[in-house]
């Protein structure tokens, strides 16, 4: 949504390098979820919709906290609410927010075609333009944690900007501000790596969360939003948080080997076409036709 | 099999009626659309594909549009011509001897009929290429509105829509290669629907025979 002042590392559908990479001396920065402290007040979302100025979007009630079923392409920000029951018959109130996880390697960017419509800043932040995007949905099969969501009307794509326009101004993204408990956390990705990894260990040591941990999935090469789960061997309780995602192996190979043996057929078949003229001309001259169809006469 | 075939003046004869003229045009055209608006998402050293046709937004909300136009003009076709495509036991020899066709040793060829082996596969090809692109291409049309359980629908259509693209493409090439370049007066029977006796002579001996064979009997 913002174009701010952070300059790109990663361009979508862009032929040739990139003009910001490289350029900036910049960190890598990093929200950090802790669902252990989550109280599932939904003030993270309110504070979303407010900054990114979206209108408010209708709610359901179905006898559960859940009153936004999904994000939409104007919530971005939406707390999951799971209950989990244990092995041995007791409850667990798992509550997520859940949003863009602003990856390494984006599916999203590594899926889009068109030019400049999903930026990586040096930051780390994955954005999208929508000026430039063109509605086609790609996006959407790439990412691996079902964000982008699809404004029906416009045909453009929608998602958390993790307040690209705040960062670049020094601010912590909204949701931060807002949150009460301090379950969320911003600043640079080493320092909330340290502090998930020390909040885990706490977990584990005096609270008897065995199997806490961080979740910070490799798979994508590391994401620009992490979680401390009480159970990280097992992200998927927490509403179908992927517990290894990758960009669809589908997407990968569309997009790598098919793309250069598919440039490469072409170019080729191209080519070879005009040296079989070359070679062996065509089958017969126009004046051959002509000239037998005076003998016929 | 009776077919219209119609001994014009100038010894040249009917090939292709008016309404298979039309309907290959409405295919050709729709294709070359279909395959710049696409290249232009597929690569995006192409992107600029898009701008001919009036930006990305615009290309991507008219590619599904015209592709079921092409989707009806090769039913279309299918209805034409489908009888006239069924692969026969020169077909196979028409084969074996692919290396004299390409060597433009012609008068060594088995006799082909109406269509050669070739041009009944290209035929096939599009037919069948035409139905997965359709099938993949409605996936990618609505892929918003795919629910996330059934995200696999969206992994095989991003493979299978290039895939069945591209071997389009090839078949394309060759035919535009063999139609405009390589057959003279093939182009022009496309568009006036005549041919000479000669042409149809050198390249389909056997439907000659059948035309100068009925000719004889009628006279």
């Amino acid at each position: 949504m913002s174009q701010a002042t952070l300059r790109v590392q990663k361009i979508s559908g862009h032929a040739g390098s990139v003009p910001g990479k490289d350029t900036q001396r910049e960190e890598v920065v990093c929200k950090l979820i802790d669902t252990t402290t989550c109280i599932g007040c939904k003030a993270c979302e309110v504070a979303c919709v407010e900054w990114n100025d979206m209108p408010f979007s209708p709610t359901v009630f179905d006898n559960t906290y859940q009153t936004m079923p999904e994000t939409r392409w104007n919530y971005w920000n939406l707390i999951l609410f799971n209950e989990h029951e244990r092995e041995d018959g007791t409850l667990q109130w798992l509550m997520r927010k859940n949003g863009c996880m602003h990856c390494a390697e984006p599916g999203c960017l590594e899926a889009c075609p068109a030019d400049g419509a999903i930026v990586q800043y040096t930051n780390g932040i994955v954005d999208f333009q929508q000026d430039h995007c063109i509605g086609c949905g790609y996006c959407i099969a790439g990412c691996p944690f079902d964000i982008p969501k699809m404004n029906t009307v416009t045909k453009r794509v929608y998602k958390c900007t993790l307040c690209a326009d705040r960062v670049s101004e020094g601010l912590e993204p909204a949701c931060i501000k807002s949150c009460p408990t301090g379950c969320l956390h911003f600043g640079i990705k080493d320092d909330m790596k340290d502090l998930a990894n020390t909040r885990a260990k706490q977990l584990k040591e005096h609270y008897g969360f065995a199997n806490a941990g961080v979740y910070d999935p490799p798979g994508v090469g590391g994401t620009g939003v992490i979680y401390v789960l009480h159970d990280a061997t097992n992200p998927e309780i927490y509403g179908g948080l992927p517990s290894n995602p990758t960009i669809p192996t589908s997407v990968t190979l569309w997009k790598h080997p098919l793309k250069w043996l598919g440039n490469l057929a072409i170019v080729g078949g191209l080519v070879g076409l005009f040296v079989h003229y070359l070679k062996f001309g065509p089958k017969s001259r126009e004046d051959e036709d002509i000239d037998a169809a005076k003998e016929k006469e | 099999m009776s077919y219209p075939d119609q001994i014009l003046p100038h010894a040249r004869v009917l090939r292709y009626t008016f309404k298979e003229r039309v309907n290959h045009w409405v295919a050709a055209l729709s294709y070359i659309y279909l395959m710049l608006t696409g290249l232009a998402f597929w690569s995006p050293s192409l992107y600029w594909h898009a701008a001919l046709f009036g930006g990305g937004p615009l290309s991507r909300m008219l590619h599904p549009w015209v592709g079921l136009i092409f989707t009806v003009a090769v039913c279309y076709m299918y209805v034409l011509w489908s009888h006239q495509m069924r692969f026969e036991p020169v077909d196979k020899e028409w084969w074996n001897s692919l290396h004299y066709y390409i060597t433009n040793q012609d008068d060594k060829m088995p006799p082909a009929g109406r269509y050669n082996a070739g041009q009944k596969l290209l035929f096939w090809s599009f037919f069948f290429g035409g139905l997965l692109l359709l099938l993949s291409g409605i996936v990618l049309w609505f892929t918003d509105s795919i629910p996330w359980s059934l995200r696999w629908l969206r992994y095989v259509a991003v493979l299978v829509h290039p895939i069945t693209a591209l071997i389009t493409i090839g078949n394309f090439m060759i035919h535009v290669y063999m139609g405009v370049f390589a057959e003279r007066g093939a182009f022009g029977s496309v568009i006036r629907g005549d041919v000479s006796l000669a042409f149809a002579k050198r390249y389909h001996p056997g439907w000659y025979r059948e035309i100068v064979g009925s000719t004889e009997r009628s006279k």
